[in-house]
């Protein structure tokens, strides 16, 4: 769930990074724009005509992309109905959920390999010295590998708690969750340690 | 070195585990994330700067377009929409938190540690939040600080509950506050 990258590859694979997020950052800031729900309905519309170009597989798993944000968008809409007017509702979910799906096709298409050569190149062209590249590099990619792993340990603390308790898990879920992270770091930096020379 | 960085990486997954697990919620039926508790608590436990990077270092991946924001949001729109404030706001939140926990620091902990997570957690974080809110919907400040209130207390809970959790963390690890 973490890596959107898509295993078929597709036409969108072949695209290089850079103007596919010089292309997400230029539709982001025209979003902004959009005047009305039509507009903004066309223009989701639209990106989910850049998934299907790439076949019908790929316009499923865009679709499945978005099942997460379905919920937090019904509520958005709700409440603008309620409290102002569907209409600047429709216009608010559409703009996002048309945001979302060109911003997780671009990742769906680009390996996070990719855009970190492009931030990568970037920094190389601000100046940035080497070995805090290195460091930024190795920190993305240890975000990337532990975020999982805490979601499915935060997720056996659950299980754990409802095995035990009617209650529902709360807060005190928090305690030994921060230790385990904390104490993932421990092993990591032993880990680090004992490969890296000079970090 | 190494240490510091796992620390911060492990953190800014935590971060962004802490909005992903599903109903990982504080309040029994309220969407209430962990999340910016995350942000207070990487202040607390790994100071301002490291606690400052750490949520640095889970923004840059949430522009990267991972979608580690609570409801699995993320790439480059969450920073055009009325919460980029609260975005923005999140590292000096974590940084304000770490200083003033670690600057008040003495005979009652959990206290201070509490202040300083209402301090950066709650006042600071929503300055930039109510500033990015009214920039983004087009409002006064008042407007949009009276929208803003009614999230405060449900902050000012996760506030304590850093104290709360900090204390315990450090009472189980001694290493942790050593290390400075």
């Amino acid at each position: 769930m973490l890596s959107l990258n898509s295993e078929p590859r597709s036409f969108w694979h072949d695209v290089p990074a850079g103007p596919k997020l010089l292309a997400l950052l230029i539709a982001t800031g025209l979003a902004m724009w959009l005047p009305n729900a039509a507009a903004a309905a066309m223009a989701f519309v639209a990106v989910m005509g850049l998934y299907a170009v790439a076949g019908w597989a790929f316009l499923r798993q865009g679709l499945l992309a978005l099942r997460p944000v379905l919920f937090v968008a019904a509520l958005i809409l709700a409440w603008h109905g309620w409290a102002l007017s569907w209409g600047q509702g429709a216009l608010v979910v559409a703009r996002m959920l048309a945001l979302i799906a060109l911003a997780n096709l671009v990742s769906m298409s680009t390996a996070l390999a990719d855009l970190l050569d492009r931030v990568e190149r970037a920094l190389a062209w601000l100046r940035v010295p080497p070995l805090w590249r290195q460091r930024l590099a190795l920190s993305v990619a240890l975000v990337v590998r532990f975020t999982p792993v805490l979601i499915v340990k935060g997720q056996q603390l659950q299980r754990a708690w409802r095995a035990r308790s009617r209650r529902r898990p709360g807060w005190r879920l928090m305690l030994p969750f921060v230790l385990g992270a904390l104490d993932d770091a421990e092993t990591v930096s032993e880990a680090l340690r004992a490969r890296t020379g000079t970090l | 070195m190494a240490r510091h960085i796992a620390q911060i990486a492990l953190f800014a997954a935590l971060i962004a585990a802490l909005g992903l697990v599903p109903k990982f919620d504080l309040a029994a039926g309220v969407p209430i994330t962990a999340q910016s508790l995350g942000v207070m608590l990487a202040g607390c436990l790994l100071g301002a700067r490291r606690g400052a990077l750490a949520v640095l270092l889970f923004l840059f991946l949430v522009a990267l377009g991972l979608p580690l924001l609570a409801g699995g949001r993320g790439g480059l729109g969450v920073f055009m929409g009325p919460t980029v404030g609260f975005l923005l706001g999140f590292p000096v939140a974590a940084f304000v938190t770490g200083y003033f926990s670690a600057q008040w620091r003495g005979s009652a902990p959990v206290v201070t540690t509490v202040l300083a997570a209402i301090l950066g957690g709650v006042f600071v974080l929503y300055i930039f939040g109510i500033v990015g809110f009214a920039m983004v919907t087009g409002q006064t400040l008042a407007q949009a600080t009276s929208i803003m209130w009614v999230f405060v207390p449900g902050d000012v809970v996760k506030a304590g509950l850093a104290g709360i959790i900090t204390e315990s963390v450090l009472r189980l690890r001694p290493g942790l506050a050593a290390q400075g």
